[in-house]
């Protein structure tokens, strides 16, 4: 198959210099706002980082805790992924089939594959020891769709035995109107369609093949195929009132700006939530955009496109790219924990009461959250124009609440004239990377959140504080325990008098680096 | 029955399985094999062999060449 010889690419890889021109981004953004689109009622609100407030109140009942569509949920609920389903039906230039490290995380990759029967075990022994779990999906490692059996049958066997936990999926959308009514059937509310391209010009350089009615399809004629099928499957699944999510990957130089387009096709057909995530690709994950050299894009120029594609429509900002078997909340993985051979031998009691008092907790504590967030905005008109990056380090529940040495990521708040808000997050782990060198991690840290003006930490050190303090980057630990958007608009506040008071100069920070490779599982 | 699966290149992934209009492919240990009784190069059925069209990993599903080809059903 000539087109997914890896070097047959060539012609992206040589695109290995930063393309997104923000300004030309931004002049993206002001036809995108202008193009009369009709949404009902304006904005397609809901998901990502809003509340009750800006969002259809039927909308919030179905994902407030859903980790994956909520931002705010995912500081609280856990989901877990079932491996059930190995089979797929096209081939993607990012993803490499036969790459399997244990310690690898991102979509695609799994260590053990379930029957429908064992993952219904698994889900049960994992609801009764973690009660945050609420949602569980289906990713693969290979299509949900390409697997039907096997996916329907997980559905039934855990609908049967844990009927509040939420189900969901995410497919590519070759196979997803020939299986919408039985989507609709078990209930499953929330499907995730990954668009890449509306336009087969752009996908003919993402997707070498598919398989189409028992053929290979290649270059322009799979992603024509592949493009109609994806957006007929949406218009269908907001035909039946299923929440359908869109995933894309951006590919710098190969769909970065068409992602715009992308937005405007899946916002008109009724998505309620679109999450862009950077393409991840390293040499030795042997896909073919790794093995071209084809690059991610950097944190400034992911945030630029999420950014542009925000204006009438909630954007996702906290997506992990997670495993196809991950456990646990977002950012962590416990899935060492719920092995076959573990969960097999588990005794399994599922504790309704008990999940209930937790969510009933977690009520109390976001509403706390948001009325402290509320009670510090008054007086930041003085911002005008400024807007400020901040990195904060958390275990969750919105709380400043972790050691900056032990962080392995960090969240991102933007803070301006209207408040804070969570922009993304920012990996800083150790990674293996197949015999390639670990790099001094504070210096990994600097260079990830190079951006930022300040970092938000319970605790740090001396050292790390200098070295921060050199990078420009303000060590802040006098909030340590606190509400993380409470405490960055006070020190916002702080930052701005400063500023009035010519105590300081405001200026603007550089690009950060999103990390690539592997994770680490410990 | 001419088509065989290169072990050390299957994924283990099961597309194959399901695409079979002969019911030739099961899983066996970490692989997926094909029973050469069966296989008929899906002649008859569809132009292209299905196993070959759905896998991930190029040249994993492979003509056998230690048996002949598949010659069409015996009278």
């Amino acid at each position: 198959m000539a087109s997914s010889v890896p070097g047959s690419f060539a012609g992206i890889a040589e695109n290995s210099e930063p393309v997104v021109d923000i300004a030309d981004v931004m002049q993206k953004i002001a036809e995108h706002k202008g193009c009369g689109t009709s949404s009902d009622g304006g904005k397609a609100s809901c998901g990502s980082s809003a509340g009750p407030a800006d969002m259809a109140p039927e909308i919030w009942e179905k994902v407030k805790n859903h980790p994956c569509y909520s931002e705010e949920a995912h500081h609280h609920y856990a989901r877990m992924h079932v491996a059930v389903a190995p089979a797929c039906n096209i081939q993607c230039n990012y993803c490499n089939r036969k790459y399997d490290c244990a310690n690898e995380s991102r979509p695609g990759v799994v260590s053990e594959r379930l029957t429908p029967e064992q993952a219904a075990k698994k889900v049960l022994a994992v609801a009764s020891t973690i009660p945050q779990m609420t949602v569980l999906g289906i990713a693969g490692p290979g299509d949900p769709l390409a697997n039907p059996k096997k996916t329907f049958e997980t559905f039934r066997l855990i609908s049967d035995v844990a009927p509040d936990i939420k189900l969901c999926l995410s497919t590519n959308g070759l196979a997803l109107p020939d299986w919408v009514d039985e989507i609709a059937k078990y209930k499953v509310d929330h499907v995730t369609i990954t668009i890449n391209m509306v336009d087969p010009e752009v996908g003919q350089h993402i997707y070498p093949w598919i398989f189409w009615d028992h053929k290979r399809v290649e270059g322009l004629e799979a992603a024509r195929i592949l493009s109609e099928r994806q957006l007929l499957g949406l218009e269908m699944l907001t035909e039946r009132g299923i929440l359908a999510k869109i995933n894309s990957v951006m590919i710098p130089g190969v769909n970065d700006m068409h992602l715009v387009e992308v937005n405007k096709a899946v916002k008109s057909r009724g998505a309620f939530l679109h999450n862009i995530m950077p393409l991840i690709s390293a040499p030795e994950h042997g896909t073919v955009f790794g093995l071209n050299g084809q690059r991610g894009p950097s944190a400034q120029e992911l945030k630029a496109l999420q950014d542009a594609c925000e204006g009438d429509m909630n954007m996702m900002r906290h997506c992990r790219q997670c495993r196809a078997d991950a456990v646990g909340l977002l950012g962590e993985d416990r899935s060492a924990e719920f092995t076959t051979d573990k969960i097999m031998a588990m005794e399994v009691e599922y504790d309704a009461e008990g999940r209930k008092a937790y969510q009933q907790q977690v009520e109390a504590e976001r509403q706390a959250k948001v009325a402290a967030r509320a009670g510090e905005l008054d007086g930041l008109e003085a911002a005008g124009d400024i807007r400020v990056l901040v990195a904060v380090a958390t275990k969750g529940h919105g709380v400043i609440n972790e050691h900056f040495g032990h962080a392995k990521e960090f969240q991102i708040y933007e803070l301006s004239g209207t408040g804070a808000k969570f922009v993304g997050h920012r990996r800083v782990d150790l990674y293996c990377q197949g015999g390639f060198g670990e790099e001094d991690s504070l210096d990994t840290i600097i260079k990830a959140i190079n951006d930022c003006h300040a970092v938000f930490v319970a605790k740090i050190g001396g050292c790390p504080k200098a070295d921060l303090t050199a990078a420009g980057i303000a060590p802040v630990d006098a909030y340590a325990h606190e509400y993380i958007e409470a405490s960055a608009i006070v020190w916002f506040k702080d930052y701005l008098a400063q500023v009035a008071s010519g105590a300081i100069v405001h200026a603007a920070r550089g690009d950060a680096a999103i990390r690539q490779g592997a994770l680490l599982a410990s | 029955m001419p088509y065989r699966i290169v072990a050390s290149q299957c994924t283990n992934c099961s597309a194959c399985e399901a695409q079979c209009p002969n019911e030739a492919i099961s899983e066996k240990g970490n692989t997926f094999v094909i029973d050469p009784v069966k296989c008929t190069e899906c002649a008859g059925h569809f132009d292209t062999p299905q196993c070959v069209a759905i896998c991930p990993v190029d040249l994993t599903c492979i003509i056998d060449t230690s048996l002949p080809r598949y010659q069409g059903q015996p009278a």
